[in-house]
C-alpha cells in the first residue's frame, strides 16, 4: 500500500537528489575497485576536462590496474600516459588515439593491446558483454540533481549525447559529471534519471570552444572540392539517388563539401532525402532547414549549429550508438543508410581502408563509424586526395585495414575515380561517363611514380593494438613501432 | 582539330604545391608564371622549379604555357634558354608593344632550339598585350611570328595606361578587347582574355565571360581552379546547337557521299559559315564530329 | 666546384624544401636532413641532394635541408637554384 510518509521529514531533499559532494566522494560511493572497468565518451572531444579530472581523482585515491573503455580518446587526454606507467590504467578500449597518447602506446607504453572499435562495434561489445562498465563517468552539459541530463544546454554544449547513452544504459554505476546544475526536471533528458546513480557538481566540464566549435567551415581548398564535386556526380549518376534517398557524410574537408554539392542536383531535380544520420554537421541542418532532408539522425554533433540545431529541430533527432550502428540489434539505421561518403588515411588497391594509423605505422587516427556505415551503405564512396605532401594515400597495401575492401564501392580521388570491380553494376552504370573512372592499380601507379619508392613502415613483433570488426571480430592487429 | 583553348590557370612558378597538381583541375592550358607572381628575389629558384617539375611531371594533354619575364629584365634571357630545353609547348610573352618584340624572342627561341637539336619552330610563342601601343599594333603582333598560336589582353596595366580603372562591368576594356580580337581573328589565330580577379564574385565573373564569348573569344586567363567549371559550362553549346551542328555535319557527308555540288539542310543552303560554325560548336562540346568534313 | 658564399633556398611551406649551403672544413661533403616523410623517404631525399652535388663536382660543403615533402623535382630544383647562388656564375647547361 502506498505510503506518503516516507517522503517526510528531514529524509526529503537527500531522497529527491543524488548530488555528490565532489569527484571524490562519488568515486567512493560507486564501489570502485581495482580491476574494474570504467567508461567515459567523447562528445567533448578536444575540449574534454571530465576524463582527465576524473582520472586524477582516481589516480589519487590510489586505484590500480583499472580497464578504460572510453568510445573514443582525443589529443586532450595525454595524462593517461602518467596513469598507464604507474599502473593505474593497465587496459584501454576506444574507438581512437590521437596526440602523444597514441604515439606511446604504438611504442609499446602498454603491455596489454587496445582494443580499437568501430562506434557500433562498441555498442554491440557493451550490449553483449563483451565490455562490462562497472562505473560511468559520463559529462553532461547540463543535469538536474536527480540525473536527468542532455548536451543542448549548459555552458558548453555538445548536442547529441549518443554514445553516453549506451554507458548510462548498461553500466551497473552511472556517475553524471556536470557543470550546470538545472532545476528539476531538467528536460528533454538524454540521459534519464532511472538509470543514474550520482551526479557532481564541478567547476567545469570543459573547455566550451573546443567541445563544440564554430560552424564546420566550408573547404576552399580546391583539391578537396574537386573531389567533393565528383563524389557528388557519382552519387547523382547512380540509381540511389531518388526522392526518399538517404546519407551520411564523414567531418572531413571533401566529405563535407558533398552535401553542398548534392544540394544543388537535390534542387534541380526536386529530390529530398528521407534522412541523413550519424555525425550532423552544419551543411546538413542547412539542407534539413531548408526541406530538402526531412530528418536528421544524430549521434554526434560536429559542430555547434548541429548541436543547436537538436533543440531547434523536432524532426532533429539524437540517436544513440546501438540505434547507430550496432550490427547485432534488431535494427540499427545503418541498415537503412543508401550513400555514405567516407575519408581515408590510406585505402589499397583491394580497396581495404586504414583510418587508425599514420604513415609512420603510429595510432593517429580513429576507427569511428567507418566499417559500420561502408558496411550497410548501398554506395559506399570513400574520398581521398592521391598524395598528401609526399605521402601516399593509395597504396599497395594498407598498414592497417579497419574496413574491409568488400564494403568500399568507390574511391574518389583528384586524379581519376576507381570503382570496386565487385560492383560490376555501378561499373555498367558509369560505363559512358564523362567522369575520369580508371583502375585503382591504376591510381596506385600514379602516386608512385609522382611520389617514387617509399620505404616500408618498421613494425615490431609485439602486438599494441587490436582492431575489431564490428561484429566482434579481429580484422587485423596493430605492431610496435619505436 | 584545333586544340580548345577555354581555359589558361596561372600557376605561380615558384609553388611547389601547386606545381605537381596544376593539371587536375581540367584547365585546357597550364601557365607557369615566371614574372609577376615571382619574387625579384626568386626569378632564379622559381625558373628551376618549372624547369625540373617539366621534366618530371606528366601533364598529359594539357597544353603547357610557361610567363616568362621580357627581355628588359635581367631575367627574360635565361627564362627563355631554360624554359625551350624544358621543352613547354608555349612561350607567353609579357607586356608586347610592337612586333619586333615579338621577333627578338623569336631569334632566341630558335638559337636555342638549334643548339639543343629541338626542330626549329617547334616551341609556340604567344603575346600579352598590355599597354594602348600593344593594342593599335594588335595585328602586326600577332602576324610578326609563325610561332604564334594566340595573343591574350592584360588588363590591369592596360587599365592604369588608360588612365581609368577595372569596373564591374569592363566598359573601360570594350574598345581594346574588341580590337584584340579582330586582330587574332585576321591572323588566324587565338584571342584569350584576361583574367578575372575577384574569385569570391562568381556572378561577376560569370557575366564576364559571357561577355568575352560573345565578342569572339577563345578563352579566359584564370587564376583559380574554381573558375574553370564556369568557364567550361558558359562555352558549352546547348543540346539544340549540338544537334543542328550535327545535321550541317551529316548533311555535307551525305551530299559527299552523292558528289553532289550544293548542300542543303531543311530547304536551306549551307554555305561556309555555317559549316565552320557548327564545327565550332561540335569542337566546343567535345565531340570528334568537326574534324571530318 | 668551390662556392664562393652561404646561400639558401625555398621555403617551409608544404610541399617545399628549404636548402642552405655553406662551406665544409674538410672535403667531404655532408648532408643534414630533417623531414616528417624521413621514416619513408630520407634516403631518396638524400640521394637526390647527393647526385646533384655530384652533377656540379661539389665538394666540401654542408647542405642543411628542411623538407616539408617536397618531391624529387623539386628537391633537385632547390638545389640546382642554391648551387648557383653559392657559386655566383651563370648557367652552364652542359652540367645538367
Amino acid at each position: 500500500m502506498y505510503k506518503k510518509t516516507y517522503i517526510e521529514g528531514n529524509n526529503t531533499e537527500r531522497k529527491r537528489s543524488k548530488l555528490a559532494d565532489n569527484l571524490e566522494a562519488a568515486i567512493q560511493a560507486s564501489g570502485l575497485k581495482n580491476g574494474m572497468t570504467i567508461s567515459f565518451h567523447h562528445h567533448f572531444r578536444s575540449g574534454d576536462y571530465v576524463l582527465n579530472d576524473v582520472m586524477a581523482t582516481i589516480a589519487k585515491m590510489g586505484y590500480k590496474d583499472l580497464k578504460l573503455a572510453a568510445s573514443s580518446l582525443a589529443t586532450i587526454h595525454t595524462p593517461l600516459i602518467e596513469y598507464i606507467k604507474q599502473g593505474v590504467i593497465t587496459e584501454i578500449h576506444t574507438s581512437g588515439l590521437r596526440g602523444e597518447l597514441a604515439q606511446e602506446i604504438s611504442g609499446g607504453l602498454m603491455e596489454k593491446p587496445v582494443v580499437i572499435r568501430s562506434h557500433g562495434g562498441r555498442a554491440r561489445a557493451i550490449e553483449a558483454g563483451d565490455i562490462e562498465i562497472d562505473v560511468a563517468f559520463l559529462g553532461v552539459p547540463s543535469a538536474d540533481a536527480y540525473g536527468n541530463a542532455n548536451g543542448q544546454s549548459g555552458k558548453g554544449i555538445c548536442g547529441s549525447l549518443g554514445y553516453a547513452q549506451v554507458d548510462a544504459l548498461y553500466a551497473k554505476h552511472v556517475v553524471l559529471i556536470t557543470d550546470c546544475l538545472k532545476p528539476y526536471p531538467n528536460m528533454p533528458a538524454s540521459i534519464n534519471q532511472k538509470n543514474v546513480d550520482q551526479v557532481v557538481l564541478v567547476e567545469s566540464i570543459g573547455e566550451a570552444e573546443k567541445i563544440a566549435s564554430g560552424a564546420t567551415r566550408f573547404t576552399k581548398n580546391p583539391k578537396e572540392l574537386l573531389i567533393a564535386k565528383n563524389a557528388s556526380e557519382i552519387i547523382v549518376h547512380s540509381p540511389y539517388f531518388k526522392d526518399g534517398f538517404s546519407f551520411q557524410t564523414g567531418s572531413g574537408g571533401s566529405s563535407l563539401a558533398v552535401t553542398r554539392f548534392l544540394r544543388e542536383a537535390m534542387v534541380a531535380q526536386n529530390i529530398k532525402a528521407s534522412f541523413a544520420l550519424g555525425g550532423i554537421t552544419k551543411p546538413m541542418v542547412a539542407l534539413h532547414e531548408e526541406g530538402l532532408i526531412e530528418h536528421l539522425f544524430d549521434v554526434q554533433s560536429f559542430d555547434l549549429d548541429a548541436a543547436l540545431s537538436m533543440k531547434e529541430n523536432p524532426n532533429h533527432h539524437e540517436i544513440d550508438a546501438s540505434l547507430y550502428a550496432n550490427p547485432h540489434n534488431k535494427g540499427a539505421m545503418t541498415n537503412q543508410l543508401n550513400v555514405v561518403i567516407l575519408s581515408a588515411l590510406e585505402i589499397d588497391t583491394h580497396f581495404n581502408v586504414n583510418v587508425i594509423t599514420g604513415s609512420d605505422g603510429k595510432f593517429m587516427g580513429a576507427s569511428g563509424g567507418h566499417c559500420d556505415t561502408a558496411a550497410c551503405a548501398d554506395l559506399t564512396i570513400v574520398v581521398a586526395p592521391l598524395i598528401r605532401g609526399r605521402i601516399p594515400s593509395i597504396v599497395d597495401a594498407v598498414d592497417t585495414i579497419v574496413t574491409p575492401g568488400s564494403s568500399v564501392d568507390v574511391l574518389v580521388t583528384e586524379r581519376g575515380i576507381a570503382i570496386n570491380p565487385r560492383r560490376d553494376d555501378l561499373i555498367a552504370c558509369f560505363k559512358d561517363s564523362k567522369l575520369n573512372i580508371i583502375p585503382i592499380e591504376d591510381l596506385e601507379k600514379t602516386a608512385r611514380k609522382i611520389v617514387g619508392e617509399k620505404k616500408r613502415i618498421q613494425h615490431g613483433e609485439r602486438v599494441v593494438g587490436i582492431i575489431e570488426y564490428r561484429d566482434g571480430s579481429i580484422i587485423d592487429v596493430v605492431k610496435e613501432v619505436k | 582539330m584545333e586544340r580548345l583553348r577555354r581555359t589558361m590557370m596561372y600557376v605561380p612558378g615558384n609553388n611547389p604545391a601547386m606545381l605537381a597538381d596544376a593539371n587536375v583541375y581540367g584547365a585546357d592550358s597550364i601557365m607557369f608564371d615566371l614574372e609577376d607572381s615571382v619574387a625579384l628575389s626568386e626569378k632564379d629558384a622559381a625558373r628551376w622549379l618549372v624547369y625540373e617539375t617539366l621534366q618530371t611531371i606528366d601533364f598529359e594533354d594539357t597544353e603547357i604555357v610557361v610567363r616568362i619575364n621580357g627581355l628588359d629584365t635581367p631575367f627574360g634571357r635565361a627564362d627563355i634558354e631554360a624554359m625551350v630545353r624544358a621543352g613547354v609547348d608555349v612561350l607567353r610573352l609579357p607586356k608586347t608593344d610592337t612586333a619586333e618584340d615579338v621577333k627578338t624572342v623569336e631569334a632566341i627561341v630558335a638559337s636555342v632550339e638549334a643548339k639543343i637539336g629541338r626542330p626549329i619552330g617547334s616551341t609556340k610563342m604567344m603575346a600579352a598585350i598590355e599597354s594602348p601601343l600593344g593594342i593599335i599594333k594588335a595585328f602586326e603582333i600577332a602576324t610578326a611570328s609563325d610561332r604564334l598560336i594566340g595573343i591574350a589582353i592584360g588588363a590591369e596595366d592596360f587599365v592604369t595606361n588608360m588612365k581609368t580603372k577595372r569596373s564591374p562591368e569592363g566598359i573601360e576594356l570594350l574598345s581594346a578587347r574588341s580590337q584584340l580580337v579582330v586582330a587574332a581573328r585576321a591572323a588566324g589565330i587565338a584571342a584569350l582574355d584576361t583574367v578575372y580577379s575577384d574569385v569570391n564574385n562568381e556572378e561577376g565573373f560569370k557575366a564576364e565571360v559571357d561577355l568575352i564569348k560573345q565578342l569572339g573569344f577563345d578563352g579566359k586567363s584564370v587564376i583559380n581552379p574554381r573558375q574553370i567549371g564556369l568557364v567550361h559550362e558558359a562555352f558549352q553549346p546547348s543540346e539544340k546547337e549540338i544537334q543542328e551542328a550535327l545535321q550541317v555535319i551529316m548533311a555535307i557527308d551525305e551530299a559527299n557521299a552523292k558528289g553532289s555540288g550544293v548542300i542543303s539542310l531543311n530547304g536551306k543552303m549551307i554555305d561556309k559559315p555555317i559549316v565552320e560554325r557548327a564545327q565550332r560548336v561540335l569542337e566546343l562540346a567535345g565531340i570528334s564530329g568537326g574534324q571530318h568534313v | 666546384m668551390k662556392i664562393k658564399k652561404s646561400a639558401m633556398v625555398g621555403t617551409l611551406e608544404s610541399s617545399d624544401i628549404q636548402i642552405s649551403i655553406t662551406q665544409n672544413d674538410s672535403e667531404e661533403n655532408v648532408i643534414l636532413l630533417e623531414s616528417p616523410v624521413k621514416h619513408l623517404f630520407g634516403e631518396e631525399i638524400e640521394r637526390v641532394i647527393d647526385s646533384v652535388l655530384t652533377q656540379y663536382q661539389m665538394q666540401g660543403v654542408v647542405v642543411k635541408a628542411i623538407d616539408k615533402g617536397a618531391l624529387n623535382c623539386t628537391i633537385a630544383a632547390r638545389m640546382q637554384a642554391v648551387i648557383y647562388r653559392a657559386i655566383e656564375s651563370e648557367i652552364d647547361w652542359e652540367l645538367r
